[in-house]
């Protein structure tokens, strides 16, 4: 349970700092997960919403180009998609969502839908291609995850509608829906992490094969090694959850740092 | 080829030609909705903001100008607001924008959306140069066209006496009074609302309206010529003479061609 309750305590502390810069000045982290301002100091910019600006035409600034390049540094060396269980608030929504799937077993008596892991990538595309030929930030204009974290912080209208929809898109159509297979941000990430440090590393001597790994991962098709090698989860769509870890009663996941120097012996 | 079998690269281009036509569909549906999103209503932006087209492209929705703002003027556009989405905006007849002299919303700016430059004179930052829309009037709605005494949206205006004057009138009604008319001088006004605000009729009769839907646009073919600065742009003009059937003659010889009106 430990890095779960880490994870929402990252989550929801980043948001508790928002607001609170927002309602009360306090200057530790301001702004919103788009572009922020830590410590009063240091810019902190969403480089997919940054890419997207540079492709609508727009003139990036410093402030904004550098905060994206400290973002795209820290993902790209601890891991990608982190940003999607550490920091997203949708997150909580669709873990919400898995877990009452889970619970009311909607998985057992549900046809299964067939959707690609792949929409991601062809959704981060069209989000590029729309913003080229429309001259906006095509994503940023209708972005669940910023129509949270801005709600949460700024106000939210009618956002939770958007909110209800993932929600229950994730809950009775497919498992994991937003997160696992359309959102274009989880798929930018899943790049820039590709070689990141951080990852999950499986013994296979420790495993017994319950397979239970299998059952909790919101991106299973990484955990193709499970009982069959001992090797690092390389993918870039792992999140670094730790669901995985915390669910494996015999020790055979764990987080580890890359080698690459022992790269091509594993 | 056996039925019901399918070589590789056929399934390939298959699978490819499949996915290439979702996305056409989603980039139709995505693209219609974005159209409507940022077109949806005429919007404040706060001051310095870049043109709609260019402030679109380059917000990144930060929402750091609305957190600067002490008069909470500024709000997000949430879904529902029916503005594009996340991008600040203001509501004149709710909280008008008080014209900070410091105007802390601008400089915080990480995106240059806002542009400190545009509400600047010699590296200061000037707030009466800002241009976030321009104040109308409703002739007949104003009770001052009524000729009754009201000179609220004059009094409120900050920029008293400069960006909205009142023009003396004889009001030929009653024929011992006079109407003092509220007239909007486009030139200065910076569009912060505490006109509107200020209007007493129960919907406001001076409303601020963004500049690029307000004010029109001569063309550049009208020249003043009372005007040195502007008759400068004759000096070195060009003139194409077109001839057509008709001005070959000149005009009056055209006039009086008589060719084909008895016939």
């Amino acid at each position: 349970m430990r890095y779960l309750i880490s994870r929402r305590i990252v989550q929801v502390s980043i948001i508790v700092l928002y607001i609170l810069a927002h309602l009360y000045g306090l200057k530790i982290l301001e702004g919103n997960l788009s572009s922020s301002i830590l410590f009063g100091a240091i810019p902190l910019s969403d480089p997919f919403a940054v890419l997207q600006m540079f492709v609508a035409g727009s003139i990036i600034t410093m402030d904004i180009f550098i905060g994206a390049l400290i973002i795209t540094i820290f993902y790209g060396l601890l891991g990608g998609r982190m940003f999607c269980s550490w920091v997203c608030p949708v997150n909580i929504v669709t873990d919400a969502a898995n877990y009452l799937r889970r619970k009311l077993g909607i998985t057992a008596i549900q046809k299964r839908v067939y959707m690609s892991r792949n929409i991601r990538y062809w959704v981060l595309g069209l989000s590029l291609f729309l913003s080229f030929f429309m001259g906006l930030t095509a994503f940023e204009l209708v972005s669940p995850i910023s129509i949270l974290h801005r709600g949460l912080i700024f106000g939210m209208g009618f956002g939770f509608s958007v909110v209800l929809i993932i929600f229950f898109f994730d809950l009775l159509v497919h498992e994991n829906g937003w997160c696992g297979y359309v959102c274009p941000l989880g798929a930018f990430y899943s790049l820039v992490g590709k070689y990141s440090l951080i990852r999950v590393k499986h013994n296979v001597d420790k495993c017994t094969e319950c397979m239970e790994c299998k059952v909790v991962c919101p991106e299973k098709e990484v955990l193709f090694m499970v009982g069959k090698s001992s090797q690092i989860v390389n993918m870039g769509a792992c999140t670094n959850c730790a669901r995985c870890i915390e669910v494996c009663a015999d020790d055979a996941l764990n987080f580890s740092i890359r080698n690459f120097s022992k790269k091509n012996k594993e | 080829m056996q039925k019901g079998h399918m070589s590789d690269r056929r399934k390939f281009i298959l699978t490819m030609a499949r996915s290439v036509g979702l996305a056409g569909i989603g980039a139709l549906i995505w693209s219609s909705v974005l159209e409507e999103s940022v077109h949806a209503s005429l919007l404040l932006r706060p001051p310095g903001a870049l043109n709609e087209e260019e402030f679109l492209k380059t917000c990144i929705k930060c929402g750091l100008c609305v957190s600067a703002c002490p008069y909470d003027t500024l709000k997000l556009a949430a879904p529902g607001d029916k503005k594009p989405m996340g991008t600040p905006f203001f509501d004149a007849r709710e909280i008008p924008c008080y014209m900070c002299e410091d105007i802390p919303c601008v400089p915080v700016c990480p995106s240059g959306a806002l542009s400190q430059e545009s509400v600047s004179s010699n590296g200061e930052l000037d707030i009466n140069l800002a241009k976030m829309g321009v104040a109308v009037v409703d002739p007949y709605a104003c009770i001052a066209f009524w000729g009754i005494q009201c000179d609220a949206c004059y009094r409120a205006c900050p920029l008293l006496d400069e960006a909205i004057v009142l023009e003396y009138e004889r009001n030929e009604r009653t024929g011992k009074h006079a109407f003092l008319k509220p007239v909007v001088v486009p030139d200065v006004c910076t569009g912060c609302g505490m006109c509107e605000h200020a209007c007493i009729t129960e919907k406001a009769s001076i409303t601020i309206l963004p500049r690029e839907v307000v004010m029109g646009r001569a063309g550049d073919h009208y020249v003043k010529g009372w005007d040195k600065q502007d008759q400068k742009r004759v000096k070195n003009a060009r003139a194409t003479i077109t001839k057509t059937e008709i001005s070959k003659k000149s005009a009056l010889d055209s006039l009086n061609d008589e060719t084909g009106l008895f016939e």
